[in-house]
């Protein structure tokens, strides 16, 4: 067999860069340890005995074992060793696929391994079809005849090559023992079907475009790269760090403060329309319903963050700050998002539009940041950029969260709420589900939109934002 | 006069040297605080039930593999690209497609919904990232009204809308992340810090902070800064690409899913990884990872056309989800967590429930 050279066109190896091949290549031989390795025997053939055969179904009770799964999950693993070439049928089957049955297989020569040999010649592929070809009239299948005909096309310069060598193969083949050649033929079609797949048959090859094709050797090799490491890591070295029982025991209190509002974890009321194909449980969790279900207002107790990105949440602690005069701040922090998320061309006009509405002397909706903030922000509105209200945010942000908030969960606007709130109740699944009622379609956001009201004005009276 | 560059005695291997020994250093300062594993610390928690998901709706429509999707913040709509250039937008409650556009490329590797609603942003092999507003109009052609916003130097392979539709994040195959200013097509920051193709990013929940975290093919996770276009954090422990990075709701935490069959879980303030996802039986790649709402679950897509569900706290696999019939690609969980979905070589898409 001609070989190939071992040059990829990666800049990587074949092997690093795909893992799963050389850790399928582990499995394949623990399979065939001796002592722990998968049950072996002779296989029968017409008169022939063919040794070290394996069985479908103690392959799949070898992988069941040594990896505590399922039989389900041992068939899937067992196939896709069969699909990348691993294990062939012997009876010479061009289904690469495991059968949990008596089904004879062994194992792939190692100098066939999907990992050795790629990529596969042309040369040599137009070899193994001139001699199907030749052995027997009308082996070849329809895509193999396509790929015949495609190849004696492009390699006609040396087809008499491709035919002396697949003679000579042949002529070789026929000294040896029935058994061996029936064994070499079926590995060598296993090698072909695994990089040549038959059309609809997935081909475990693809990896997709190329990585690290870029010249990213060069950025590895250069002093700045490593300067920059070495900075990174005098940083990081510097920083704090919260010891792992306090972090790993905030998850725990995490999960298990939203574990019953996680529709997956714990099911939704009234149902999950996914699943009972009915969409009240949308139309009551809408971004701006009249009346929010229960779980909803409880989320907003849970961190300042949950009731701001809530549209009712944050609707109603509006109307709480309103009634404490302190409403300004909301609207500044909202202005704020809008500066830091909006467009580049809207900076100069927003950034002027804020500090004239919250920042300036006498403004009409002033906000009391601290003096040395202000000084700061200022200062950067000099040359206004999209940051540059951040440090006046986070000192309101802190304010509301810190301050107003607590209030607000105390408050009888939130009590009230929380009382009022809805429990939806169960729908339980339909006795007949086959019955399905027809789903029908929501209207599509690009429909519905409408030109958001911006939180800041140019007039002193300015909306609040509120629709 | 201040001498910029080399000295003599700088070379490149001495400077490499010590970045390993900082490296080194590094690693001891994080195992100092480190007195507790996360499956310890969840001993006292309740094992989860038994669990069941299935398929509840399958997309089919892509003449080719599905390379990524996202969901669109009403819960029911999806984009999804593909290998053949195509970008579809599809109410996967009623599986009706509702738009579609041809890319001029194939290997469309990443897009994105806008946060209105009311566009989708797409790239691949075309080293770009564009924004195509959706319309119902017949009369439009939704690739006349194409805005090119981001420019690399190689392919793109994510991308993400900022809080609103007018800035969008990439990553890209030259090795950088960027920030682009939608409406003028301006670069606002770039993130250099990656030696190899940047795979993935995700953009942190926290409540003030501007930071997303990114993977590549250098194997590490790294934290940015928007505002400064530094690397804030970073953290290299998989030992191959990182296919996927996704915040836990928290936003204190994220998960990674890497080609060393694989998913770990990073925490932010204790600067480490705390929890691995393997499986002795799981050999091929984690492709993307997201979490359920609570953060409870690990949903995981592999390449062996499984998807793998863990429970994040114990660290144990709660549960396999066969059906595809090719790679898992892609995998994101419904803006509501009522479901998650699937995308996959297999051209076609699955939502589970």
């Amino acid at each position: 067999m001609a070989t190939v050279a071992g040059c990829t066109p990666h800049g990587r190896s074949s092997r690093t860069q795909r893992p799963h091949l050389s850790k399928m290549e582990r499995v394949i031989v623990s399979m065939q340890d001796p002592d722990q390795g998968v049950k072996m025997r002779s296989q029968r053939l017409l008169i022939t005995a063919i040794p070290h055969a394996v069985a479908g179904r103690d392959v799949v009770e070898w992988l069941v074992q040594k990896f505590c799964i399922s039989e389900e999950e041992a068939l899937h693993l067992g196939t896709l060793l069969a699909q990348h070439g691993y294990i062939y049928p012997l009876h010479e089957s061009r289904d690469l696929t495991l059968r949990p049955d008596e089904t004879p297989y062994r194992f792939q020569t190692p100098y066939f391994w999907t990992s050795t040999l790629w990529p596969a010649a042309e040369l040599d592929y137009a070899i193994y079809l001139a001699k199907k070809n030749i052995q027997k009239q009308g082996a070849l299948v329809d895509y193999e005849k396509e790929h015949y005909t495609q190849l004696h096309k492009k390699i006609n310069h040396a087809w008499d090559l491709v035919v002396m060598q697949a003679r000579e193969q042949l002529r070789a083949a026929k000294q040896r023992r029935k058994g061996d050649r029936l064994v070499i033929s079926c590995q060598e079609q296993t090698y072909w079907l695994v990089n040549r797949p038959p059309p609809g048959v997935p081909n475990i090859l693809e990896q997709g475009p190329e990585r690290g094709s870029y010249n990213s050797s060069r950025v590895q090799m250069s002093s700045d790269f490593y300067k920059c490491e070495i900075e990174r890591f005098r940083k990081a070295l510097g920083r704090n760090r919260v010891k792992s029982s306090v972090c790993l025991e905030a998850y725990l209190k995490f999960s298990s403060q939203h574990g019953p509002h996680d529709p997956i974890l714990s099911g939704c009321l009234p149902s999950n329309p996914w699943i009972t194909d009915d969409v009240t449980y949308w139309a009551m969790n809408a971004p701006k319903v009249a009346a929010p279900t229960k779980l909803r207002v409880e989320r907003w107790s849970f961190s300042f963050r949950e009731l701001l990105d809530d549209p009712v949440g944050r609707g109603h602690f509006m109307d709480f700050l309103q009634k404490e005069f302190s409403a300004e701040n909301l609207s500044f922090w909202e202005a704020c998002e809008e500066l830091r998320f909006g467009g580049q061309a809207q900076v100069p006009a927003l950034v002027d539009a804020v500090y004239q509405q919250f920042l300036a002397p006498g403004a009409a909706r002033w906000v009391n940041i601290d003096s040395r903030t202000m000084e700061w922000t200022l200062e950067g509105m000099r040359q206004p950029h999209r940051y540059v209200l951040d440090a006046a945010q986070l000192h309101i942000y802190m304010l509301m969260k810190k301050d107003s908030y607590p209030r607000f969960l105390k408050s009888d606007i939130y009590k009230g709420l929380l009382e009022e709130a809805v429990i939806p109740l169960e729908t339980k699944r339909r006795a007949f589900p086959f019955l399905r009622k027809p789903l029908h379609s929501s209207p599509s956001p690009v429909l519905q939109s409408t030109p958001e009201e911006p939180a800041v004005t140019s007039t002193p009276a300015g909306g609040n934002g509120k629709q | 006069m201040a001498t910029d560059g080399l000295h003599e005695n700088e070379t490149l291997a001495s400077l490499k040297s010590e970045a390993e020994s900082l490296k080194g250093k590094l690693e001891e300062e994080r195992a100092k605080l480190h007195d507790v594993e996360l499956h310890q610390v969840a001993e006292r928690v309740e094992a989860l039930g038994q669990f069941v998901m299935k398929t509840r709706r399958t997309l089919k429509g892509h003449g080719n593999k599905v390379l990524c999707m996202d969901w669109c913040k009403d819960k029911r709509r999806v984009v999804s690209s593909s290998q053949d250039g195509k970008v579809i937008v599809w109410d996967s409650f009623t599986t009706n497609k509702e738009h579609a556009v041809t890319m001029p490329c194939t290997w469309v590797m990443a897009c994105a919904y806008a946060p209105s609603g009311c566009a989708i942003a797409c790239g691949g092999l075309d080293n770009k990232c564009s924004v195509y507003p959706l319309t119902f109009d017949k009369n439009e052609n939704m690739a006349a009204k194409k805005k090119s916003v981001a420019m690399h130097t190689n392919y793109l392979s994510a991308c993400s809308f900022t809080n609103s539709d007018m800035q969008i994040l990439t990553a890209s195959g030259d090795g950088t992340c960027a920030l682009w200013d939608v409406e003028s097509g301006q670069l606002l920051q770039s993130f250099h810090g990656h030696g190899a193709d940047v795979l993935c990013l995700d953009l942190a929940p926290s409540e003030t902070g501007n930071t997303f975290v990114s993977g590549g093919c250098d194997k590490k996770a790294m934290v940015w800064d928007m505002r400064s276009g530094q690397c804030v954090q970073a953290f290299e422990t998989h030992e191959s690409d990182v296919n996927s990075v996704r915040y836990y709701p928290s936003g204190d935490a994220f998960a990674s899913g890497s080609d060393d069959a694989t998913c770990r879980l990073y925490d932010l303030r204790a600067d480490r990884e705390v929890a691995i996802y393997s499986k002795e039986s799981i050999i091929f790649g984690a492709s993307s990872v997201d979490f359920s709402l609570s953060g409870r679950l690990l949903f995981a897509g592999y390449n062996d056309y499984t998807i793998n569900v863990w429970d994040v706290l114990k660290g144990s696999r709660v549960s396999i989800l066969f059906g595809h019939e090719n790679r898992v690609s892609t995998l994101r969980v419904s803006p509501d967590g009522t479901a998650f979905c699937s995308g996959s070589w297999d051209h076609t898409l699955r939502v589970w429930a």
